[in-house]
């Protein structure tokens, strides 16, 4: 007996005296014997040096950003991280504290994630954004159901390039209200939304209208006034999905109609990490028939109790799962706090012209390799004919497969783009390349020669 | 000496930006911009300039104002608010951890996977279940994905079945995920142990009933021990069993939810396995599911192959409900729990659940012999890793609250209980101290409760008021919900 993280163990006999006991067991005497296991099959404790040893050995097999350059997007995106961002989150009052149920004792907390809120509302341009939800698949999960509060109606309209995944998940949140989730057209060569589609699925049973904003394709919407202006005519709510750093340089949801915006605030000063921790976004206009409606926790500016010192506190929790039950608004408990922090402590850091200059080395290298891959033989960038920010497809088109191509890119210790050619076959052999400023010229140049020689057949 | 948290009248962000301070992080190398159409192009961005010193200090005083494990006892029950190894921190951090991406191809990640593998293997073996789906990023979401995976189960037999029974002591989380999943919900009441009614259950269950969702032990620490007959009228009439993993603390490596018959199991890393609360996330909450359950599993699973020394993602799934969040769940918290179960080892979980237990049985032993608190249901079993406490008959003598208690303990330099939770308990504190606390510490959280209500009949005015210590006193929540102010653009607009 005595684990390290078990200060009492030594002191077992004298608190089990106390009790008037003999032994620990006698605590568990409630437990029938039937069901008592011995001993759990795992192994003997590890002490902190070996299990950093085993760490080290099994993670070695991993390759990653840094050591190789890796031009994957697609929902997660690699950004560099400030060293003080990775310190704000790792403080201790921070890092360590439960919800702020607390809130006199919790000011510090409450008032970075008011922070939060504050700056992805500029970000996006809508006044009220939530604490965080877990991702942005289950943001846009939970949109749907708001949206279906809100109408009182039962379909939703997503557009047809979507990440299957998101577009699951999706799925996943609409099935137990029995809610439709259909698809609206996007034209094959801009990628642009089918508007006269849209017209035509847009009846009078349609909750909400769903676009992204750079799609998950890489391209931007241009007719987002006339979706806007369809949706809100059919009485439907209007809502945006974002990378939150592409909104240093183009126009934000809330200045084009969105009643609703959800996006993944992952890129805001926190790693990729495998897909997770990852940030859900999670915004609303701020008309109290929303606000109402919306799921997870709210930070508030409120004042105390004996005079005006200006506090802050969680707000409308009679939306809640703790408070309403099966009638709460969502059953979202524990959120990702500590991301939010790192959204706001990186957006504060970086400011307006810091933040645009992320958002356009990305994507001027993201251009950069778009058109100097699209100068090789057999390859063809971008697939679609619009404005692209930081991603954009490539296509293969001299009967050679993309898997072939990443292989050997992946010889030359470089790590090309995702692979869609069983998410979207109408692409032909196609793959999703991203860029973002932690690529150097140098990397970029490195993929375009390998690229070159692949494509020759030299490789 | 008497406890102070840290005070600074520390502006928002807004309020400190300079307009001519700047980030500055970036030298670009490539010097083509594109030009962007100006109908896609944003005019402006109002985000505050701030210099790198300014940011650090803003956040420090915050986080100075705030209060965390690492600051002292954190009693919170139900939250298993136990000490966050260190080192973990560290792990999680290695740059084969953080930059690694969701998409790569699997032969450029197979440590991340063979950790995904390992870590689901242990909690199998925690949980006493088959297979165990990382992907929920919390409890609550664990859940959500118990209740898709119970509706997936009986459309697939072909059963048409649309109630979920839970009980009245239960988090508010079940109810909400089991009516988000299309369930209609329906209540028992606990019988007068404060454990479930198994004749309410029998009558509550019929051919309509598709699972019963419940926390074992249960809300108020106590352990449901007629779970076998609580399991077999569940399977008897072809119901599913969920298990709520939040109080796994109290049981961990003395029994498993799947030998007491549980078919499907959440398990709360930020709470059982010591991953940081994060000031309320990120968490991960991982379901584990018996045999018949697993075809329904998310994709992908993570398989090895033997032969080739080779771990792969397989898709292939055909009854799959596919996705409840994209990518693998949140992956760094899942290397802090894997790095802590190997720390633990066998032996150490039970330590930590023995010491969990017997630590609040210490705590209920003494706190309930103070006049003017008492243990309602069953004071004299022994509890597991919590217990409620009722302040009720000391409100009755002093018209002292619970949440009075709770926000006058924050001046001691606690952490507050759990209050008003369970709701069948009036005037709950729900207190669970948690392995990691020595006993020098419980002891003067004991001195605090009983100096409390001291102050309860001395001054009870006084007591109202509190807290006094910590950096801004009593808020008025209920006027800032009327008109809830939720971002410095409203504020702005308001003031104007
Ligand atoms: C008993 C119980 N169930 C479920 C939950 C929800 O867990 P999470 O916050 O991880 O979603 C909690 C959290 O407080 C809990 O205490």
């Amino acid at each position: 007996m005595g684990h390290r993280f078990v200060p009492n163990s030594f002191l077992l006999k004298e608190m089990l005296k106390e009790l008037g006991i003999d032994s620990v067991d006698e605590l568990f005497r409630d437990i029938p014997p039937e069901f008592r296991t011995d001993r759990l099959n795992l192994s003997p404790p590890l002490s902190e040096q070996e299990t950093l040893w085993h760490l080290r050995r099994v993670l070695s097999k991993n390759r990653y950003q840094g050591e190789i350059p890796i031009f994957l997007g697609g929902g997660c995106w690699f950004h560099y991280v400030p060293a003080h961002v990775k310190y704000i989150t790792q403080r201790g009052e921070f890092l360590t504290a439960y919800t702020p149920y607390q809130s006199e004792a919790s000011q510090g907390l409450l008032q970075a994630l008011f922070e939060y809120q504050s700056l992805v509302a500029e970000l996006i341009g809508l006044e009220v954004v939530n604490a965080s939800m877990y991702d942005w698949a289950t943001a846009l999960g939970e949109a749907a159901l708001m949206s279906c509060r809100v109408t009182g109606r039962r379909r939703f309209l997503v557009p047809h390039f979507i990440s299957p995944e998101r577009r699951s998940v999706l799925q996943n949140y609409c099935e137990g209200i029995g809610m439709r989730v259909d698809e609206i057209n996007q034209d094959p060569n801009s990628g642009q939304i089918d508007l006269d589609h849209l017209r035509n699925v847009l009846s009078e049973d349609v909750a909400g209208v769903y676009i992204e904003n750079p799609s998950y394709l890489g391209f931007l919407e241009e007719q987002v006034d006339e979706i806007s202006d369809l949706t809100h005519r059919a009485g439907a709510l209007f809502i945006v999905g974002v990378n939150p750093i592409s909104l240093a340089l183009f126009k934000p949801p809330g200045e084009y109609g969105a009643d609703m915006v959800v996006g993944e605030g992952q890129p805001l000063g926190q790693s990729p990490s495998f897909g997770g921790p990852s940030l859900g976004i999670f915004a609303c206009r701020n008309d109290m028939k929303l606000v109402r409606q919306m799921p997870g926790r709210l930070i508030g500016m409120a004042s105390t109790l004996d005079g005006d010192e200006r506090a802050f506190c969680m707000v409308l929790q009679t939306r809640e799962q703790h408070i309403r039950r099966e009638r709460a608004t969502s059953n979202v408990c524990s959120n990702e706090a500590l991301c939010a922090i790192a959204a706001a402590a990186y957006l504060a850091s970086m400011g307006p012209e810091g933040l645009k200059t992320v958002a356009s080395i990305s994507m001027a290298n993201a251009h950069y390799l778009m058109k100097r891959l699209a100068e090789i033989e057999g390859l063809d960038a971008p697939a679609f004919h619009a404005f692209h920010f930081n991603e954009f497809v490539l296509r293969r088109v001299d009967g050679g497969t993309m898997r072939d191509f990443n292989q050997k890119l992946l010889q030359e210790n470089i790590h090309g783009g995702h692979i869609l050619v069983s998410e979207f076959p109408e692409l032909g052999e196609s793959e999703l390349i991203c860029s973002t400023e932690v690529h150097s010229k140098r990397d970029l140049d490195r993929f375009v020669e390998a690229a070159g020689k692949i494509m020759e057949g030299k490789k | 000496m008497t406890y102070r948290q840290a005070k600074y009248p520390e502006p928002l962000v807004f309020e400190l930006s300079q307009s001519e301070r700047e980030g500055g992080f970036f030298n670009p190398e490539i010097e083509e911009i594109p030009e962007i159409p100006p109908k896609l192009r944003r005019e402006r961005l109002n985000l505050p300039r701030l210099s790198e010193p300014e940011v650090v200090r803003h956040y420090v005083r915050l986080s100075q104002m705030n209060f965390g494990i690492e600051s002292g006892l954190y009693p919170l029950g139900s939250c298993t608010m136990k000490y966050n190894p260190r080192a973990c921190e560290d792990f999680s951090a290695l740059p084969q951890v953080r930059d690694i991406h969701p998409l790569q191809d699997a032969s450029t990640v197979q440590g991340a996977l063979e950790i995904l593998y390992r870590l689901e293997r242990m909690l199998a073996e925690i949980g006493g279940v088959k297979r165990v789906c990382l992907q929920p990023a919390a409890g609550a979401h664990g859940e959500l994905l118990g209740m898709l995976l119970v509706r997936a189960y009986f459309k697939d037999i072909g059963e048409n079945r649309t109630e979920v029974v839970i009980p009245d002591s239960a988090h508010g989380t079940n109810f909400a995920s089991a009516a988000m999943a299309g369930f209609r919900v329906v209540v028992i009441p606990s019988n007068s142990t404060g454990r479930v009614d198994v004749e309410a259950l029998r009558a509550a269950v019929s051919d309509r009933t598709a699972a019963f969702m419940l926390t074992n032990p249960n809300t108020l620490g106590l352990f449901e021990h007629e779970i076998k007959e609580i399991a077999s009228i569940l399977h008897d009439a072809g119901a599913l069993l969920y298990y709520d993993g939040a109080n796994l603390n109290g049981i961990m490596g003395k029994t498993r939810p799947g030998d007491m018959g549980f078919d499907i199991v959440h398990f709360n890393l930020h709470k059982t396995f010591s991953t940081p609360h994060g000031g309320g996330g990120p968490g991960a909450g991982p379901v584990g599911v018996s045999e018949k359950l697993e075809p329904y599993l998310p994709v992908p699973i993570i398989q090895y192959d033997e032969d080739k020394d080779k771990y792969w993602l397989d898709y292939n799934r055909p009854k799959s409900i596919g996705k409840i969040r994209s990518f693998f769940g949140n992956f760094a918290v899942l290397v802090k729990a894997y790095a802590y179960l190997l720390m633990m080892g066998a032996s150490g979980l039970k330590e930590a659940t023995e010491v969990a237990v017997l630590n609040a049985n210490y705590l209920k032993e003494k706190l309930r012999r103070i006049p003017g608190f008492e243990v309602r249901y069953d004071p004299e079993a022994p509890c597991k890793h919590e217990f409620v406490l009722s302040a009720e008959p000391l409100k009755r003598e002093t018209g002292v609250t619970a949440r009075d208690v709770a926000k006058r303990l924050l001046d001691f330099g606690f952490h507050a209980p759990t209050y008003y939770f369970p709701p069948i308990v009036p005037e709950a504190l729900m207190i669970e101290p948690t392995e990691t606390e020595p006993k020098e510490e419980l002891d003067r959280f004991v001195d605090a409760m009983k100096q409390i209500a001291e102050e309860a009949r001395r001054d009870p005015e006084t007591l109202k008021r509190a807290p006094f210590s910590t950096s801004v006193s009593r808020i008025d929540e209920v006027r800032a919900s009327r008109r809830p102010i939720l971002s410095w653009k409203q504020f702005v607009r308001l003031r104007k």
